[in-house]
């Protein structure tokens, strides 16, 4: 089917802004990627594997991520899960939508003056002062991979509450009548309807927060104080200090095909689990 | 169950408390609380950094989650009436415009914008002389990168609302003989307009709070995340509080009314 003149027309500035702001730049990258570096920085162009050679230069970025990020993702799953399992099904449905509004609604404000909130509170002023007037020690907190931790539950708890929220609140109550009924004790009901019917939320959510700690910046640089690095701050490192192009377009371009895999693996499990349906929802 | 739930509601909400609380703190020290003053609101609110950085996210967010709504929502009405190949791949292309971290997106839009420019400056230089007009990083490319992420999440948030509609309603507009325009004028249009809104409150203040694309290509302009973040490497002051203070409780208003707006009328 061919579309029809109105509907190129209103398509055309959102197309052509995609095509300006997403895929060229993202082109680019890729471009870049197989260049060399300039004397001064910058790009000259070039046809070389090299840069992706190198990616083991900053493999310690590459491991810190690949260690905390899932970390951070199944620290993230094992608190969202009891609070989204007590937002569709124990809490009372008056107060259901602002409780699950005052959920979402911090991961949509300002992570940078979230997390600069947790400099005063793990700093040394905050806890480790308290907890050593306690007597207890005064433990170093912040610029530790403990306060990255902190930080990143902290900042990407609400995206996986939503949507293991979401595939609770329609799971069929019926189920859990009838296992009952049929004489299953409480936990079993939990572990054979209620944890399986609640796998597409977890691996949505999981995959969201997973494919952003992979991109993370702001959290490992705040709380971590540059001693936890990830592959975000080496980017930064290397586009906006060492200005190397080339091999920081390299690093961009395996972030995102780790993301792209990542991705594409969830979609496939995804379909496993729900027979086609695909609901990633953001908000 | 009830406890568990509000020791995370206590998580989530006890450190933008401490933000707030120290921001009304007398001393100058961010460690001991001394006092009640909202000195540090004043001072913020006369630090002309503070106020330019200010007035640079406004213009950005307001200009950017304009053009996005426009674009985003148009997109989204036309996108009913694509099927097929060309459907999958633009699904594809919002999909990674949502998807890609944001500091990919930063970086690829700085340097292929900085490639751009200093293929086309010297070009602009021969045609007009000297005093041609330059092209150059700045509240532009903010606009265009942030307008690019936040026009796919207009597309995404208004779709589902057009996907929840009643069609039955079409096509009574259009047997009752409305030309295609009125109908979406009359009917598509109240339809989605709570989507639309929302829509815009979320592009605005994604916009607004944003550090991490417009840290690169940002250029010379300084918004009020990248004040914050520089502020914060120098160290933790009071001021930083009120800002924070400041931010927090506009962008938390924003959101809860985008929020109502979305869920009250998707019933």
């Amino acid at each position: 089917m061919r579309p029809s003149l109105r509907t190129t027309l209103f398509l055309a500035p959102a197309t052509a802004w995609l095509l300006c702001m997403l895929v060229l730049p993202l082109m680019v990258v890729i471009v870049f990627s197989f260049g060399e570096r300039g004397a001064a920085g910058g790009y000259v162009p070039a046809l070389t594997f090299e840069n992706y050679g190198n990616l083991g230069a900053r493999w310690a970025a590459f491991k810190n991520t690949l260690v905390l990020a899932p970390l951070g993702t199944v620290t993230c799953l094992v608190i969202a899960w009891p609070l989204a399992y007590f937002l569709a099904i124990k809490a009372d449905p008056r107060w259901r939508t602002l409780l699950l509004i005052l959920v979402i609604v911090p991961f949509w404000t300002s992570i940078l003056i979230r997390s600069y909130a947790w400099i005063q509170i793990l700093g040394g002023n905050g806890l480790p002062r308290i907890i050593g007037e306690l007597g207890l020690g005064r433990p170093r907190l912040i610029n530790t991979p403990f306060a990255v931790m902190v930080g990143i539950v902290y900042g990407y708890l609400p995206l996986m509450v939503f949507p293991i929220y979401v595939a609770l609140e329609k799971l069929d109550r019926r189920l859990l009548e009838a296992s009952s009924d049929l004489g299953s004790p409480p936990w079993r009901t939990f572990l054979q309807v209620t944890l399986p019917l609640s796998l597409a939320g977890v691996a949505t959510g999981s995959m969201l927060v997973f494919i952003l700690l992979m991109g993370e910046f702001l959290i490992p640089q705040i709380l971590g104080g540059g001693k936890v690095f990830f592959v975000g701050n080496a980017l930064v490192d290397l586009f906006l200090q060492s200005r190397n192009w080339p091999f920081g377009a390299a690093v961009a371009a395996t972030l995102v095909i780790v993301m792209l895999v990542t991705v594409t693996l969830y979609l496939k499990a995804m379909k496993r689990l729900s027979g086609g349906r695909d609901d990633v929802a953001l908000m | 169950m009830r406890i568990y739930a509000l020791a995370v509601y206590l998580f989530l909400y006890i450190p933008i408390g401490i933000i707030a609380l120290f921001s009304f703190n007398a001393g100058r020290h961010a460690a001991q609380l001394t006092g009640f003053s909202v000195q540090w609101y004043a001072k913020a609110l006369e630090n002309p950094f503070v106020i330019g950085a200010l007035k640079t996210s406004f213009t950005v967010a307001l200009v950017s989650a304009v053009l996005a709504t426009l674009c985003g929502t148009m997109a989204a009405v036309a996108l009913q009436g694509v099927r097929g190949r060309a459907r999958t791949i633009y699904d594809a292309a919002l999909y990674m415009a949502v998807m890609v971290p944001g500091i990919v997106i930063g970086i690829a839009t700085l340097i292929a914008l900085v490639t751009v420019f200093d293929a086309l400056n010297p070009m602009l230089a021969r045609l007009f002389g000297p005093g041609a007009p330059q092209l150059a990083l700045g509240k532009g490319s903010l606009i265009a990168a942030h307008g690019m992420f936040t026009m796919a999440l207009v597309v995404v948030i208004v779709r589902a609302r057009l996907q929840g509609m009643d069609r039955a309603l079409l096509e009574a507009s259009a047997d009752l003989g409305a030309p295609p325009m009125r109908t979406f004028l009359q009917v598509t249009l109240p339809q989605i307009a709570p989507a639309v809104l929302a829509g815009f409150l979320l592009a605005f203040t994604f916009s607004f709070d944003d550090f991490i694309i417009a840290f690169f290509v940002a250029g010379s302009e300084t918004t009020l995340p990248i004040y914050v973040f520089s502020s914060i490497r120098r160290g933790v002051t009071p001021e930083i509080n009120a800002i924070g203070t400041m931010v927090l409780m506009a962008s938390l208003l924003i959101l809860i009314a985008a929020q109502l707006i979305l869920r009250r009328r998707a019933r």
